[in-house]
């Protein structure tokens, strides 16, 4: 079973690109390991996924993944010090409860942090809202406002704050604008947080000193 | 461990099978036990299915649970009316293929289907062991079953599977012998008998001894204690069931009537059953047998000892490729105690991969066939077998 770069997900194929070869990597929420499985043909990355949904679990193990399947709130509490070159936690942080406790517990156990979100101050949710007082929904976030496990709204100027108010520092970033079920895309030169469906960043933490290396 | 051998629906099979035997520790190196006695000479038998392959790295351990026997997979005749007790996982073209791996199964040390235990007979006193046969523990059979792998030219096992008690040994191979173990699969088991598991047991034992005819364990040339193994082994499957699976399968449905008797015989199907399974328990188990493996998976503590008090510690120690399996409605060695182990396994860097499995069957699920288990178990050992270098 070979993958290419682009039968992945278009913010996958911006976060795969991101990662060194031979590196160690934990993928929260992998679902059926496709990243996972891309960076171990292509990159010769060691792997492992974090996803709760059994079926998900199996799909990954039948495709000779390691996978454990569990809560990532709760997973990633077990893992020693700077155990990965690289965590990735792609489009899942806006369903995550308490994310100013978790991004201090990704930056223990690596030495990266990579994340994608929806950016729900896209102008189409921002036109929704003027135009019609509507709760944000789009291609991108397609759930009713009472049915949605997007409990988090994010946007890259949110996101990048909250780094910097946490004493991070964001290592690179991407704005993406997405289409075709968001199997391609192109990064966002200008307007970002105007024009992005998703925001791609990494995070590390702040080195010898130096502020906000972006 | 319960009974649900049924013919393989596609009817694949490794076909006919032999029971073998294989004795070591002769007087005057006898096999020294954890618990200080030693013992000898010592028997197990096994069976094998499929070939070693010519660099001896497809060899797979299967390490079967308290009731189980050598007998995995296969027939012992044309006429032999149930397969083995793991048919369906185990065969030509199935989960655990033949046809690629060299399978191997022994009957337990302590046990009564073919391997020393206490029905065996004491050649210092030409009588069976009775209780003057010495405690076992998880760790013994296991040392046990690697004079076994080594006699069969074995260095390194592909893998280790097993489930409940086998899993326990599973646990033991992998932090005993990690030189030896490629990949280890432990399934619906635990690090260590909760206080449940234990009381369970012992409320078991209790029905054995106190049956009239145990005898303090002597009962071998009279009437044996059928009643009270028949109530021993009634307990145990309430245990590997469920309650769920227990009012799918029965609810409170009588037993060919429709009013209630009044009496003390069987009006409910789930009482049918329980003395069913316990009527046919003791036409192939041993009491005595019955009561040691029962105290040997009490006694079992990686923590304890693995690790000095610590399960990380004990874990250390492995070297494997982990697949832990759980079942959602196990109520006896529950989804949390398989986390435990996964989670020191985590803190140890190891390479393990966790997943429970929905199923309505308790315990007993990894006794009956499941195509999502059946799929997880030969894709893992897929992986493993291409990473395995012996």
């Amino acid at each position: 079973m070979s993958l290419s770069l682009k039968d992945l997900r278009f913010d996958l194929q911006i976060i795969a690109s991101w990662i060194e070869p031979g590196s160690k990597v934990i993928d929260l929420g992998c679902g059926r390991g496709d990243l996972l499985l891309y960076l171990r043909e292509h990159k010769g990355v060691k792997g492992i996924g974090i996803e709760k949904d059994e079926a998900e679990v199996r799909e990954c193990i039948q495709k000779g993944l390691t996978v454990i399947q569990g809560d990532l709130n709760q997973e990633v509490l077990d893992y020693p010090n700077q155990a990965f070159d690289y965590v990735i936690l792609s489009q899942t942080l806006q369903q995550i409860y308490t994310p100013h406790i978790l991004l201090p517990s990704l930056l223990r156990i690596g030495r990266r942090v990579i994340v994608s979100f929806p950016n729900f101050a896209h102008w189409t949710i921002r036109l929704d809202l003027l135009l019609h007082g509507r709760a944000p929904k789009n291609p991108q976030l397609p759930y009713e406002w009472y049915d949605s496990p997007n409990i988090r709204v994010i946007t890259i100027r949110d996101f990048r704050e909250f780094i910097h108010r946490l004493g991070y520092r964001v290592i690179r970033e991407a704005p993406v604008s997405t289409y075709n079920q968001d199997r391609q895309g192109k990064i966002v030169k200008r307007w970002a947080n105007l024009r992005a469906t998703y925001g791609i960043f990494m995070v590390g933490k702040e080195e010898n000193g130096r502020k906000n290396g972006n | 461990m319960s009974e649900y051998i049924t013919h393989d629906r596609r009817g694949r099979s490794v076909g006919i099978v032999q029971k073998k035997y294989f004795t070591f520790a002769y007087p005057p190196n006898l096999f020294p036990l954890e618990c200080g006695a030693k013992l000898g000479p010592i028997t197990l038998a096994y069976e094998t299915y499929g070939q070693l392959n010519a660099d001896r790295s497809n060899a797979i351990l299967i390490l079967h649970a308290l009731s189980g026997d050598s007998h995995v997979a296969g027939y012992y005749s044309e006429n032999d009316p149930k397969p083995g007790w793991w048919d369906f996982m185990v065969g030509p073209g199935k989960a655990i293929d033949t046809e690629k791996y060299f399978v191997i199964c022994s009957n337990i040390l302590g046990g009564c289907a073919g391997s020393t235990g206490p029905s065996s007979i004491n050649p210092n006193t030409g009588r069976p062991y009775a209780l003057e046969f010495p405690f076992v523990t998880i760790g013994d059979m296991v040392r046990a079953q690697r004079v076994l792998i080594e006699h069969l030219g074995i260095r390194k096992l592909l893998a280790v599977i097993g489930g409940s008690l086998g899993g326990m040994q599973v646990l033991e191979w992998a932090l005993r012998y990690p030189e030896m173990v490629h990949a280890a699969i432990p399934i619906a088991t635990t690090t260590r008998h909760s206080a449940l598991a234990i009381a369970f047991n012992e409320v078991a034992r209790q029905a054995i001894m106190a049956d009239p005819n145990w005898r303090g364990g002597n009962y071998y040339d009279g009437p044996r204690p059928e009643m009270g193994l028949a109530v021993a082994r009634m307990i145990g499957h309430i245990t590997y069931l469920s309650d769920r699976a227990l009012r799918r399968k029965f609810g409170r449905r009588l037993q060919n009537k429709s009013h209630f008797s009044f009496g003390f015989e069987v009006d409910f199907q789930v009482e049918s059953y329980l003395r069913y399974q316990g009527r046919k328990f003791v036409e192939r188990f041993d009491a005595n047998s019955f009561l040691y493996i029962t105290k040997a998976a009490d006694y079992f503590d990686v923590k304890r000892q693995h690790g000095e008090g610590s399960l990380v510690k004990a874990f250390s120690k492995a070297r494997a490729r982990f697949l832990v399996v759980s079942f959602s409605s196990d109520w006896l060695y529950p989804t949390y105690q398989s986390r435990e182990m996964v989670k020191a396994m985590k803190k140890n860097e190891l390479d393990v991969s966790f997943c429970e499995i929905e199923a309505d069957w308790g315990h007993d699920a990894f006794l009956i066939p499941n195509e999502k288990f059946e799929e997880l178990i030969h894709s893992f050992l897929e992986r493993v077998s291409r990473e395995f270098e012996p």
